[in-house]
């Protein structure tokens, strides 16, 4: 039992991570109702901002911090980019082409990263805090853990009252429930969707930068399977849905983790992908997603 | 014996009652209009009879008078096997296969009743020739009836809207149904265009001995053509009758325009 | 009953032809070793590709596990060969068969899920079958992978060796298409493609989507599986890694590019693939980099693929040019006839709002 525990409270830390991620993943999807494979990637920018602060200035709290705010920073400006570029103007297309063109994206981001001098192919070392165990209530937690959950905790809230509570997230909500009457509606469509980007880029940014100092090794290709993780807890907690994408990500987290620690390392990743599949047949649209029904 | 005999039909959506008791009676060779005022529930008793919604509650019995196997519930049935039954449809939204040809669209519709499999047409048998051939002249002569084979190799996005209209009930027809149910087959259509169909829809009736059941807002039309009318009106069914006791009927009025209100001075 | 003829004879006799043509460079050595492997690592790209375009262009299912069936054809065919040595062509026809029966199940979700959550559910299923492949270790050598896969021929020359290995693709590169051509051009082939026009009508219409679906599934995947068992005894050295998520993009990339539904496009684009792959090797570092920008500029400006969803038929060629139907004159026409479409193409349309 207590093992059980000890490991729940790791799961959660990654879990955590993965709701980060996933939040990009759904937020992006709610608007566009595109998978953003590129959304791994933008982790991966993140982390190497990170690592760049980190590297220059020394790990304290406030580097930490201002490493947070300079990588969220420019993966927010990059989303951005890559919205304008690549997505907008395929905002009429068949969904498939636009699915094709974030393959593109994400494979230009990884092999971009390899031939960049300053990138490059080979991993790096991630500075980041010394992880000096606590005990709390008898169980270890590591400062990168704390770090983590605090962190994500923050920036959920931060999220859930921006979705919320300003005029920019109600704006994005009625985007994502009807673009074309809020166009009508006179909401600058363009502005919301390069704003959800944004949003979504940034908490990727910051995954990154936990995710590196969780799993302190970073390369061009870390962003992929942490993406396609996240991808698959934003589908469980039903894709658009932000509680959802929570809940998945957390629920996720820990069960790779209690597969790791009880059954078997290597069969981890068979395990999520197998529970997403259960999960999707038994809900067709993930755990939080609205049951849409086709109008006849 | 009545061909169609809906028995006390009711459905729940998430506790919104979208039709209760609904009962009707098609009588074998009927044209019968279903009408009422906007989301009153009249397309959702056609998705209920083809199967599309599983109802909450009450019976569909269809006898189809053509086959030997006598009346049948079909409530439980996909909507393919209703379809194979003789019960064929149209929808409100045209719903035809856009990026194929008129050919194409027609030909899908005889799918069911193709005898060769799939093995007998990947080693193009004699048998799958035959088969193809006698499929493809049934949809020509289908066509010419309707006056639209000259288009056959068009693709149907590019037939203009009331082709179009056309089509999806030629295709509903190529099925070979007993039971035809339109689903506002005026929508959209000029005075003219509605006064042509409203001769083909008796035509076909004629034609291909059937018993229809249309939903229309078109009154010119349901009045013109229909035997029997059913009103509905918020899910219930507010007034069965012919069209003359419709027309008359306080509680129809009072649904189409509201309550009168008395002017005080 | 005289066109049958005409059909079954063109289409045999063009691709004798074609086979004898290719042979014969390849036997001259015009067409050098390197080219003529890499034209057979191109017929199994087509095989597989077809596959993928039988569940996405024809049936309207995004599918982004495709190396998942193509791994489960490898594993099973190099498997019955090594370990209970059945001859190798029944040991891709039990790799297709398997193959077939994972389509199979993988059908049933596809009943329940729709567009996006079928994609995810089956690249789910790619990166399981990647996986469990790690760790079958007994059987499948896990990661270190699965070592002397016996190739088709042996003999010690490499060109007989080539034509032969060239030989088997091709002979199951025209089986593949003659199973998708043949079955899209019956009323089973048009059943399955209303699922993708529209899966409501075509229910009303009579046709059971439902059965359908798992049997396009399962067709397609039994022709991924030859080409996963031709893969095996192609490179007779099999590991998990590679069939990850990128190869089941790849593939999607191809079919896309060729034309969703277009059977002609996704040959001219998976052979087009191949070559460009292998050529964009002189860049070295910066392969990847142009396939990724390539990819989004495609997308960007190109996106109905080579064909569209139209077919060139060899049958309708040989029947114009037998017909006298090829003068100059009429090329001429033709072609100015295509520029002018291309050019009122490029007038801006107004199908911006939807």
């Amino acid at each position: 039992m207590r093992e059980v525990v000890q490991q729940l409270i790791n799961g959660l830390s990654l879990g955590f991570v993965y709701a980060l991620i996933a939040l990009g993943y759904t937020m992006v999807y709610g608007i566009v109702k595109l998978i953003n494979f590129a959304h791994g990637d933008i982790l991966m920018v993140g982390a190497f901002a990170g690592y760049y602060v980190l590297g220059r200035f020394g790990v304290s709290p406030v580097t930490m911090i201002i490493a947070f705010i300079i990588s969220m920073a420019i993966c927010a400006l990059l989303g951005v980019i890559i919205e304008r570029l690549c997505y907008k103007p395929l905002r009429n297309s068949p969904k498939i082409a636009v699915l094709i063109t974030a393959i593109g994206v994400s494979i230009l981001l990884e092999n971009g990263a390899r031939v960049l001098p300053f990138m490059g192919p080979n991993p790096k070392q991630f500075p980041t805090f010394k992880n000096s165990i606590h005990i709390i209530f008898g169980y270890t937690v590591s400062t990168v853990q704390i770090l983590v959950i605090v962190v994500s905790v923050v920036l959920m809230l931060l999220l859930t009252y921006i979705v919320k509570y300003t005029k920019m997230g109600k704006a994005m909500r009625a985007v994502s429930y009807d673009m074309k009457a809020a166009l009508l509606m006179g909401i600058n469509v363009d502005r919301v969707i390069s704003f959800t980007f944004a949003i979504g880029a940034a908490l990727g940014a910051a995954a990154g930068v936990l995710f590196a100092s969780s799993y302190p090794q970073i390369e061009p290709y870390m962003g992929f399977m942490p993406g396609l993780k996240a991808f698959v807890a934003a589908v469980l907690g039903g894709i658009g849905s932000i509680p959802g994408a929570m809940f998945g990500g957390v629920f996720l987290g820990v069960a790779e983790t209690l597969t790791k620690g009880f059954i078997s390392s290597e069969l981890a990743d068979a395990v999520s992908f197998g529970i997403l599949i259960i999960i999707l047949v038994v809900k067709p649209t993930g755990l939080f997603g609205k049951n849409t029904r086709e109008k006849v | 014996m009545a061909v169609l005999d809906i028995q006390n039909l009711g459905i729940v959506f998430g506790g919104l009652k979208a039709v209760t008791n609904f009962n009707l009676t098609l009588e074998e060779g009927e044209l019968v209009g279903l009408i009422g005022p906007n989301g009153a529930g009249k397309t959702t008793v056609f998705n209920i009879l083809t199967g599309v919604y599983a109802p909450t509650s009450g019976d569909i019995i269809f006898n189809n008078t053509d086959s030997k196997k006598g009346p049948r519930s079909i409530i439980k049935l996909k909507p393919h096997k209703i379809t194979q039954l003789g019960l064929a449809r149209t929808f409100q939204n045209i719903r035809l296969f856009k990026d194929l040809t008129v050919l194409d669209n027609i030909r899908i519709a005889f799918h069911f009743n193709v005898k060769y499999t799939a093995l007998q047409a990947i080693l193009r048998t004699t048998f799958f020739f035959k088969e193809e051939e006698e499929i493809t002249e049934k949809a020509r002569e289908l066509l010419k009836i309707f006056n639209i084979q000259h288009k056959e190799n068009e693709l149907a996005k590019n037939l203009p809207y009331g082709e179009q209209r056309k089509l999806e009930i030629t295709r509903a027809l190529a099925t070979n149904p007993k039971i035809l149910l339109l689903d506002e087959p005026a929508a959209g259509m000029n005075p003219q265009e509605t006064q042509d169909l409203m001769h083909l829809i008796k035509f076909i009736r004629d034609k291909f001995k059937l018993t229809i059941l249309l939903i229309e807002h078109d009154m010119s039309l349901v009045m013109g053509i229909c035997e029997k009318i059913a009103v509905l009106d918020y899910g219930h069914t507010i007034a069965i009758g012919t069209p003359a006791e419709i027309s008359k009927d306080p509680k129809v009025i009072k649904a189409y325009l509201g309550e009168e209100v008395e002017a005080d001075a | 009953m005289k066109n049958r003829i005409f059909n079954s004879i063109t289409i045999l006799g063009a691709s004798i032809i074609m086979y004898a043509i290719l042979a014969v460079l390849m036997y001259t050595e015009i067409l050098d070793e390197y080219n003529g492997q890499l034209l057979t690592l191109a017929g199994i790209y087509v095989i597989i590709s077809l596959s993928l375009n039988l569940m996405t262009g024809f049936t309207g299912q995004l599918v982004l596990g495709q190396a998942g069936f193509m791994c489960i054809g490898a594993y099973s065919s190099a498997i019955a060969i090594m370990t209970f040595h059945v001859p190798l062509f029944f040991a891709i026809i039990i790799g297709g068969v398997i193959t077939a029966l994972f389509g199979f199940l993988i059908g049933f979700p596809a009943l329940r899920l729709r567009g996006d959550y079928l994609a995810i559910t089956t690249l789910g299923f790619g990166e399981i079958v990647r996986v469990v492949m790690v760790n079958l270790k007994s059987l499948t050598g896990g990661a270190a992978g699965l070592k002397g896969v016996p190739s088709f021929s042996n003999t010690g020359n490499f060109i007989t060796d080539d034509i032969i290995k060239f030989t088997w693709v091709f002979g199951f590169v025209v089986i593949s298409l003659l199973i998708i051509t043949n079955l899209m051009r019956s009323s089973h082939g048009r059943a399955i493609i209303s699922i993708r026009e529209d899966e409501i009508a075509a229910n009303s219409m009579g046709v059971d989507t439902a059965y359908y679906k798992i049997f396009s599934f399962t067709i397609a995947a039994f022709i991924a599986g030859l080409g996963g068992g031709l893969y095996a005894a192609y490179f007779g050295y099999l590991n998990p890694v590679m069939f990850g998520f990128m190869n089941s993009a790849n593939f999607v990339v191809i079919v896309v590019l060729g034309g969703l539904g277009s059977v002609t496009g996704t040959i001219i684009a998976a052979i087009g693939f191949t070559y460009a792959q292998e050529w964009m090797r002189v860049f070295q570092d910066f392969r990847m980099v142009i396939f990724g920008l390539a990819l989004i500029l495609v997308m960007l400006f190109w996106q109905k693929g080579i064909m569209g969803s139209k077919e060139f038929s060899i049958v309708g060629f040989a029947r114009d040019l037998l017909a006298g139907r090829y003068s100059i004159k009429r090329i001429i026409s033709k072609i100015s006839k295509l520029i002018k479409k291309w050019k009122e193409k490029k007038q801006p349309d107004d199908r911006g709002v939807k």
